[in-house]
């Protein structure tokens, strides 16, 4: 372990790495426990797995075009937008099938992504560390962009907790009350976006999904109250970020399928354990 | 005047229909309603299933606009005066499994007086209060999911007077619960009739005879008759709710209502 924190220590890629994950594993724990309760982890997936097709889209434009503004990570921050904001659209209009949407811009999202970087000119970009992560691309203003949009995220929690939780149980009472019940409702879908962007680039989208829906799953297991569901939530996911991101260098393994198999078996392992009733 | 006014009534109206007419899409599942409901009554809507009461109740709500004809509850429209209507849905609706304790869904009766952050004492008090009044208060901070479906079903009439209704609205409140439990829920609707206005959808005999004041029967159309009902009818009611409400309808297809006593 001496060798992790010696890494931690001189090498900024891992320092940098292990800041996003902290600071990712207070977003993730809130968002998670808003999303699983709500039972909307499908949706976080398809706006996960859209966000491809932003990032394609954007190393296409822009050298292109040569817009240097045009950051990768703007373009998968504007696709998850977007498709949040077509599926919660559709979930409240309802005048098409919700899941057929979602699997829609899921599988729309990743082929345009594909193609994107199929006509990129120059060297072809890796989509794979877009995928699968790679901690190795993350820098310092990859860490400062995490933070920022955690404490918005954080900040819009705290302050609408209520009004979400209010939505997410019962939005036509909600509504009744004088809430605007679709309004908090895409609020949540954007959040959710929001936080998965953030994690993206340094664990990639399958990380990203796994860190916001199992440790959440696995708290909810253990409570019936929301708070202490995102508290439990937020710990787990520090854990895993910051002692799966040590374990797997120690082993030498990559970091994104590691820490996403241990939360899983803590997830299954959790269905061993009785649920608590009182 | 149609039949269903009672004009001689003391008190001020709380809600009004005038001619009102809705449809979804071609066929009107409202036609032609007129009623009045005055404050301190207690009021029972029955009808057959699709026969329009729980449009009848999104209306009142303002969740639906009326085709023809006018709605008025206060004197108001019905989505100005939400915030003076109690609303109790029905219990089955909603995720067992959404991690709220019992005064976490109450204090959403205040959520138009929530700014931004946490509710105020003030609403706390009000939330506290109203648990008290359906005998919940010991369970304020039991998880929605660990409530049985009676409990649950008062925790929602306390959401409803955390709102502190002039007019309470209750959907079948009495439905999926068992008779055991049903003899707590049929106490706190008695407390509560002498305190407020209450329109009350139910299929539930036992509750109409002892909530209710009088009934609207809703088959598209809406018919009013006063309770008790005379001894014929109680004991056809008695026999079975599915005859009743099969007789009610074939009765009121034909446009006879010779069964049930007219105001």
């Amino acid at each position: 372990m001496t060798e992790f924190f010696d890494a931690v220590q001189t090498i900024p890629l891992i320092r940098y790495s292990l800041l996003a994950g902290i600071i990712s594993a207070f977003t993730f724990g809130a968002v998670g426990s808003l999303v699983v309760t709500r039972r909307i982890g499908y949706i976080a997936a398809a706006i996960a797995h859209s966000m491809l097709g932003g990032i394609g889209a954007a190393f296409y434009f822009g050298r292109t075009y040569d817009l240097d503004w045009l950051t990768p990570m703007l373009g998968g921050f504007l696709a998850a937008l977007l498709s949040a904001l077509i599926i919660g659209w559709v979930s409240l209009r309802a005048s098409e099938r919700e899941d057929t949407i979602i699997s829609a811009i899921w599988a729309f999202g990743m082929a345009a992504g594909i193609l994107f970087i199929h006509y990129t000119p120059g060297q072809k970009p890796n989509l794979e560390s877009y995928i699968f992560g790679n901690i190795l691309v993350t820098s310092g203003s990859d860490v400062t962009a995490t933070f920022a949009l955690g404490i918005l995220v954080l900040l819009l929690i705290a302050l609408f907790y209520h009004k979400l939780v209010a939505v997410c149980f019962d939005e036509e009472f909600a509504r009744l009350r004088g809430i605007n019940s679709n309004a908090y409702f895409l609020l949540l879908l954007a959040i959710t976006a929001v936080s998965m962007v953030l994690m993206v680039r340094v664990a990639g989208i399958i990380l990203s999904l796994a860190l916001l829906i199992l440790p959440a799953a696995t708290a909810s297991r253990f409570s019936r109250r929301l708070w202490v569901i995102m508290l439990v939530a937020i710990g787990l996911t520090l854990i895993y970020n910051t002692g799966g991101l040590a374990m797997s260098f120690q082993l030498n393994v990559p970091t994104g399928p590691f820490v996403v198999i241990c939360a899983a078996v803590v997830y299954g392992l959790s269905f061993l354990v009785k649920r608590k009733r009182a | 005047m149609n039949p269903v006014e009672s004009s001689e009534y003391p008190t001020p109206v709380v809600a009004e229909a005038c001619g009102l007419s809705f449809r979804y899409q071609k066929p009107l599942v409202l036609e032609d309603v007129t009623f009045r409901i005055h404050e301190g009554e207690s009021l029972c809507v029955i009808g057959p299933n699709g026969g329009g009461k729980s449009t009848l109740l999104k209306l009142m709500l303002g969740l639906l606009e009326p085709g023809r004809g006018s709605l008025t509850i206060l004197g108001k429209s019905p989505a100005q005066a939400r915030c003076n209507i109690g609303y109790v849905p029905q219990a089955l609706r909603f995720d067992p499994l959404y991690p709220v304790s019992a005064l976490d869904i109450v204090l959403m009766g205040r959520l138009d007086r929530l700014g931004v952050g946490r509710y105020s004492k003030a609403c706390r008090e009000v939330a506290m209060n109203a648990l008290e009044q359906v005998a919940l208060a010991d369970s304020s901070s039991r998880p929605f999911s660990n409530l049985s479906g009676g409990q649950r079903q008062r925790v929602l009439i306390a959401r409803a007077l955390a709102c502190e209704p002039k007019l309470l609205l209750l959907d079948e409140p009495t439905a999926n619960i068992d008779l055991s439990v049903e003899a707590q829920l049929l106490e706190t609707l008695t407390r509560l009739r002498e305190k407020m206005t209450i329109l009350l959808v139910t299929h539930d005999l036992d509750l109409i005879s002892a909530v209710g004041d009088s009934v609207l029967c809703v088959n598209r159309r809406i018919h009013r008759h006063s309770l008790p009902l005379s001894g014929e009818v109680v004991k056809e009611i008695y026999s079975g709710i599915n005859r009743v409400e099969h007789d009610l309808r074939t009765r009121h297809s034909q446009g006879d209502h010779s069964a049930c006593q007219h105001d």
